[in-house]
């Protein structure tokens, strides 16, 4: 059974340093306060899971909570670069990174692969490209039936999932919907499952073959409104794409960088203080 | 006729290559914008797939990212990225795979992780995304990007994607299902790839391109198809479809959609 509680004892609890630790979120519900809430504890030597690694991996490189990162694509998506994320790749700031680079159709795999219990997943790719060149992770097996060569990669597993959804009841079953990403197999894959929700209502309401996480799968759920922004929550609040684009010269240079997560992050006590923090700024500019 | 852009152009003529009907993967950005002009202006049953899981998306207004709101409200349905994947496009389901590249070579091989050595890259790109399976799994496969010295390359530092590798028929050789890139389609002209060889030549130059132009901007030495076509200049109908997307995308967004 899931226990809800409060992001900051989730964190504290459920996430150890050295922990491989997927947040995932396909564009939509990303998990972003609890980036925050990593970055406060000042977990370290995390191995980072994610598709897309974005602003909420950008941040996590940048204060130096990452020792390696597994990936399909890193940008900042309708904008650029992720500065961050490039300085550590090219000049090993704050610290190297390791990197484990895949495509989107083999992560998703091997997703689906962890939460089945597989070992490995398997898909036909890859073959022409150079990615197996440098990722040992990515091998080739024959098929035993037809014999055509197909591409085999790890499943992923991670100690911890973090993931952000629309709605939880008050017994922790948690309900999504719209673009779900791989977010249910990745909360499947992990160990440990923390939850950020948009609310916690009585009834869910769930549609019959709507996307559902049953409490007994999960460890923890947290309520987090807003907890997904700049991105968004479908039936909550849209994509502040203008938050994406002045990511671009706060994350351009370390300098920067660090003055803002020591002011919106450090300098916060949690989640909810940053968004007045953020909104009290916005003000302040209008003016 | 009224006066364009070469951007305009060149999405104008990579719309025109998305036939009516076709079930379409779409790259964010340029491909994108190129598969929604086709849908609003010759092909209106064009079936567009975004790699984030929605099927069927008819966008008013361009997505930023991959991921936007608008291709899940407008879609027939949105399934997860798994299934994206596995189903749709290894199933074999997907007619056309709209790619964007950051590098291409003669080959329509496409890099987009690094410039330089992987280990110490002089610039690190966003990475394979999901364009490798694309590439392997879409029946045909188009490219759109603009062209220069710098991004039509003789030698790609990675193959990210691939087209027809070494050439020839080696694309068949590795075993590949689809048949690969047909037409690289850039803001000077369109090339294909010559029977026999597999590599790109020019069969099409946009109206007021020289030779010259398409020779100074291409890293290899670019060959021309013995009888180079006159890309037909944009019509009213398409200028007027492209312009009213881009200034929605623009109301909406307070930026263009997705020129990355």
């Amino acid at each position: 059974m899931a226990e809800i509680l409060s992001l900051r004892e989730a964190v504290e609890r459920f996430i150890n340093d050295g922990d491989t630790v997927a947040l995932e979120g396909f564009t939509h519900l990303i998990p972003t306060a609890a980036s925050h809430e990593i970055i406060r504890q000042g977990k370290k030597n995390l191995h980072l899971a994610r598709m897309t690694p974005d602003l909420v991996y950008d941040l996590l490189i940048g204060a130096g909570c990452a020792r390696k990162l597994t990936f399909s694509w890193g940008g900042n998506p309708g904008v650029g670069s992720l500065h961050r994320l490039r300085d550590a790749v090219e000049k090993q700031w704050p610290n190297a990174l390791e990197i484990d680079e895949h495509s989107h159709a083999d992560l998703a795999n091997s997703y689906v692969a962890g939460a089945s219990g597989l070992p490995f997943a398997v898909l036909r790719a890859y073959v022409g490209s150079d990615l197996p060149k440098v990722n040992p992770n990515i091998k080739f097996i024959n098929c035993p039936f037809t014999g055509e060569t197909l591409a085999a990669v790890p499943s992923v597993r991670p100690d911890v999932t973090v993931i952000h959804a629309q709605k939880a009841d008050r017994k922790g079953n948690v309900l999504l919907w719209g673009i779900l990403g791989v977010q249910k197999e990745a909360a499947l894959a992990a160990k440990r499952c923390i939850v950020t929700v948009e609310e916690i209502v009585d009834d869910l309401n769930a549609p019959m073959n709507a996307c559902v996480l049953p409490t007994w799968a999960l460890t923890a759920v947290c309520h987090v409104p807003g907890g997904a922004h700049p991105s968004y929550a479908h039936g909550y609040y849209e994509r502040d794409n203008r938050f994406y684009q002045a990511w671009d010269p706060i994350a351009r240079n370390r300098e920067t960088f660090t003055a803002w997560i020591d002011e919106y992050i450090r300098g916060t006590k949690d989640f909810s203080e940053f968004q007045q923090k953020i909104a009290q700024a916005k003000t302040a500019e209008a003016k | 006729m009224s006066a364009y852009t070469t951007n305009e152009m060149m999405t104008v003529a990579a719309a025109r290559r998305l036939k009516n009907g076709a079930v379409c993967f779409v790259g964010i950005g340029l491909p994108s914008k190129a598969a929604n002009l086709a849908r609003l202006t010759s092909s209106p049953d064009v079936v567009l797939i975004y790699e984030s899981g929605p099927i069927g998306a008819k966008p008013t207004v361009l997505p930023l990212s991959i991921g936007d709101g608008e291709l899940a409200e407008t879609a027939d349905t949105v399934v997860p990225t798994g299934e994206i994947f596995r189903y749709w496009l290894q199933g074999g389901r997907i007619d056309v795979g709209f790619l964007g590249a950051a590098q291409v070579d003669r080959f329509g091989n496409i890099n987009t992780t690094v410039i330089g050595d992987y280990n110490s890259p002089k610039v690190r790109l966003p990475g394979a995304g999901g364009a490798p399976e694309i590439a392997g799994s879409a029946k045909e496969v188009l490219i759109i990007l603009k062209q220069s010295h710098r991004t039509f390359v003789d030698k790609l530092a990675f193959i990210t994607s691939v087209g027809h590798g070494e050439g020839g028929d080696h694309r068949k050789q590795l075993g590949l299902p689809g048949k690969g890139p047909v037409a690289l389609i850039t803001d000077l002209c369109i090339m294909e790839p010559e029977a026999g060889t597999s590599e790109f030549i020019v069969t099409s130059l946009h109206p007021g391109v020289t030779r010259e132009q398409v020779i100074e901007n291409t890293g290899w030495a670019i060959r021309f198809a013995p009888d180079v076509a006159e890309t037909l200049a944009p019509n009213e109908t398409e200028l007027t479809a492209l312009r009213a997307l881009e200034a929605r995308t623009a109301a909406a967004h307070g930026q263009l959609g997705g020129e990355e």
